[in-house]
């Protein structure tokens, strides 16, 4: 202790002057708007010009990278460009899924071709493969009610198994008792307006009117309404009930539908393929 | 320290800062040179005041002329420094109780010494002043510039100064 006050009193010129220049400079600062706010642009003055050069450095090494998304976006600009200058009135619609967001992208297209009058009918719409339509791609009527799956596509046009032929099987549930049962149409009917939900257990009692929806088994979204139970006594013979169902969807006037866009059913199918086969 | 040396100092402390705030604030040679003749007075003040009173003393005449100015705090680190300088100088160049002369003039050091320590306190007030009141590294070379020529002027009107009022002291 009694060194450092020596230390302090030997070199005391100094220590003053540290005090009171200090003092100065701070009044100085304090006091003057302008030196105030010098103070901190002078040193973004510098910083400032550090990181200019070092962002010309940089800009140049990151040239190419730049140059590659730049074509990138032209490309896709240009595409987009493309796209609204034929303006299709059928648009993509988006599901909000607020869990996997969006799980489900809704393409519209237009019916060309359409048949309810023969055994197994197909449907022609006007959307391909480049609007990204792959094979059993589900695909529902723009009210209520199922359509079909995709069956060929080609680049701009696609085929769809209308849920009027023998090989279209769609999971369904009677709404009120989640009893699950199969889709199918045309076994001793013809009708186009009707179809039989098959393999209910026979325990559930199924009451007329009854909604029917789709279960989420079979590539469907669950819960679309598919239409109305209409007569419970269709008489099997085995241990499960057959009933027969109004269609909410009248396939005579289809025009419009809507052909869902799973993110997942890729990755569902690769899993699944996984399982041993029985 | 006698009552006359105390008279003397304090009579000269008004005279300087009144010639300074009332005239030669007003005075300026192409906005580069601008002279500080008050700093005489730091100059002069008797060998015999301790650190601690010369500090205090530099510190109240730069708050003073900060005041008038209206640039608080420039003048007065100004003065601290000089007073800091000259401290140094005067330890340097004289033996510690040495001190034959009651005060650091013209007359009594001899024109080498106080030339050279005039220079020294001067440049030291200056660059702190000039570079306070510009406080930028922008204008660094013309900032120096200013403040070359207005040392030039200060330092000259202050021998003249010396040389008008204590010359007949000259050994």
């Amino acid at each position: 202790m009694r060194n450092l006050w020596i230390f302090l009193n030997r070199y005391n010129a100094f220590f003053f002057f540290i005090i009171f220049f200090t003092i100065g400079i701070v009044l100085t600062v304090k006091n003057n708007a302008y030196q105030r706010s010098v103070t901190v642009n002078s040193t973004n003055e510098v910083v400032g010009e550090v990181y200019q050069n070092l962002n010309v450095l940089k800009k140049y090494i990151t040239l190419g990278t730049v140059n590659d998304s730049l074509a990138a976006e032209n490309a896709k600009l240009k595409t987009e460009l493309l796209t609204l200058k034929n303006i299709d009135s059928a648009k993509k619609i988006v599901v909000k899924d607020t869990l996997n967001n969006p799980q489900y992208t809704y393409l519209s297209a237009r019916v060309i071709k359409n048949s309810i009058t023969l055994r197994n009918n197909v449907i022609t719409i006007n959307k391909g493969s480049a609007d990204g339509i792959a094979p059993d791609m589900p695909v529902i009527s723009p009210g209520k009610g199922v359509v079909g799956f995709v069956m060929d596509v080609s680049e701009h046009l696609s085929t769809i198994r209308s849920l009027l032929h023998k090989d279209t099987k769609v999971s369904v549930n009677i709404k009120k008792s989640d009893a699950l049962g199969s889709l199918v149409w045309g076994i001793g009917n013809s009708d186009y307006r009707k179809a039989f939900v098959k393999e209910i257990p026979n325990h559930f009692k199924i009451n007329l009117k009854d909604t029917i929806i789709t279960s989420g088994f079979s590539s469907f979204p669950p819960g679309i309404p598919v239409g109305v139970v209409t007569n419970t006594a269709v008489a099997t013979g085995d241990n499960f009930m057959s009933i027969e169902i109004k269609l909410f969807n009248d396939f005579s006037t289809l025009q419009y539908v809507y052909v869902i866009l799973d993110k997942y059913a890729v990755e569902q199918k690769e899993l699944e393929a996984k399982l041993p086969h029985e | 320290m006698n009552s006359r040396l105390v008279l003397v100092n304090i009579v000269r402390w008004f005279v300087l800062l009144l010639i300074q705030i009332l005239l030669l604030r007003n005075l300026s040679f192409y906005n580069m040179a601008t002279p500080f003749v008050y700093i005489i007075f730091l100059l002069l003040v008797p060998f015999s005041t301790p650190n601690l009173l010369l500090y205090l003393i530099a510190f109240v005449t730069g708050l003073t002329l900060d005041a008038f100015y209206d640039t608080l705090g420039v003048h007065t680190a100004a003065c601290v420094a000089l007073a800091f300088v000259r401290i140094l100088f005067i330890s340097v160049t004289m033996s510690r109780d040495g001190f034959d002369e009651p005060e650091p003039t013209l007359g009594n050091m001899g024109f080498k010494w106080f030339i050279i320590y005039a220079l020294l306190c001067t440049t030291a007030h200056h660059l702190v002043l000039f570079f306070l009141e510009t406080f930028r590294l922008a204008e660094f070379s013309y900032t120096l510039l200013r403040c070359f020529f207005s040392i030039i002027f200060t330092l000259f009107t202050v021998v003249l100064i010396e040389f008008i009022f204590y010359n007949r002291k000259m050994r």
